[in-house]
């Protein structure tokens, strides 16, 4: 059913405009009825889940607004602006090493293959995906969880290529960076 | 291989998911995959990278839950009797 299939997406993406989750389930049930009522208005120029996408954006938008939220427009349109490096500095050797400047200091490991699949090493992704500033995790979870094309993407946020990139890298990223320092963890 | 033009880890691990996209111009797609070719630190990185994407490619989406769910019911029910 296309209500449960989206659910958990739309909630995500609302989450972007507004503050709180009750109010994200809210925004999510207004959408579907503005679905119902549209639904002979919809022209199939764009598909079925974009326009639905379209719907949910303008809802969130405007109860955001009533919320007294302030779009966080910026997360959204221009991420690229505040840098976020993908790896924690320290990690590497300074500019000025003599010898290997930018290089690894401390190396990653080989992640132990069988311990991602744990049913805690899940829970702990999900965590990690949960703690994202909601641009962010809206575009993983579209992205890799949903299994969601670029193009989709693109079109469901109204975002360019290079911003869901953008943002898609930083929430990896720092998912990735959780999941070592999970598993590095718990050698130790 | 001309030094300048080499990529250092730092600047590597931020061009992982526009390598992964197919984002990269041909260059820099060639400096990307040198620089792999000769670092086995960077070579674990993109490998833990890849891994994160699959891990997360398993998780279960959220289902939808139950008030969420009674709540919504209830208003398809309403827009229903509404016509």
């Amino acid at each position: 059913m296309l209500v449960a299939e989206l659910h958990s997406s739309l909630v995500r993406v609302a989450l972007i405009y507004v503050p709180s989750r009750a109010v994200a389930e809210e925004v999510v049930q207004e959408t579907w009825l503005g679905v119902l009522r549209g639904l002979d208005r919809f022209e199939g120029r764009s598909s079925l889940k974009t326009w639905i996408f379209r719907i949910l954006t303008n809802t969130a938008k405007t109860r955001g607004q009533r919320e007294g939220r302030t779009i966080p427009f910026s997360s959204l349109q221009s991420p690229g602006t505040v840098p976020e490096p993908a790896v924690d500095p320290d990690r590497f050797r300074p500019d000025d090493d003599p010898r290997w400047p930018g290089h690894w200091a401390s190396a990653p490991a080989e992640l132990p293959e069988e311990r991602l699949v744990e049913a805690e090493t899940r829970a702990r992704l999900d965590a990690a995906i949960a703690e994202l500033p909601a641009s962010q995790r809206a575009v993983i979870t579209l992205r890799d969880v949903q299994g969601w094309t670029s193009e989709e993407v693109c079109n469901a946020l109204s975002i360019s290529e290079t911003n869901q990139r953008v943002l898609l890298h930083r929430a990896r990223s720092k998912v990735r960076a959780a999941l070592e320092h999970y598993l590095k963890g718990d050698e130790e | 291989m001309n030094q300048v033009e080499q990529l250092s880890c730092r600047e590597l691990v931020e061009l992982v998911t526009d390598y992964f996209e197919g984002a990269l111009a041909p260059a820099e797609r060639a400096r990307f995959e040198q620089h792999l070719a000769a670092c086995s630190g960077c070579t674990r990185y993109v490998e833990q990278l890849r891994a994160t994407v699959s891990a997360v490619g398993r998780l279960e989406p959220e289902a939808v839950p139950p008030d969420a769910e009674a709540a919504l019911l209830e208003a398809f029910r309403d827009w229903k009797s509404g016509i």
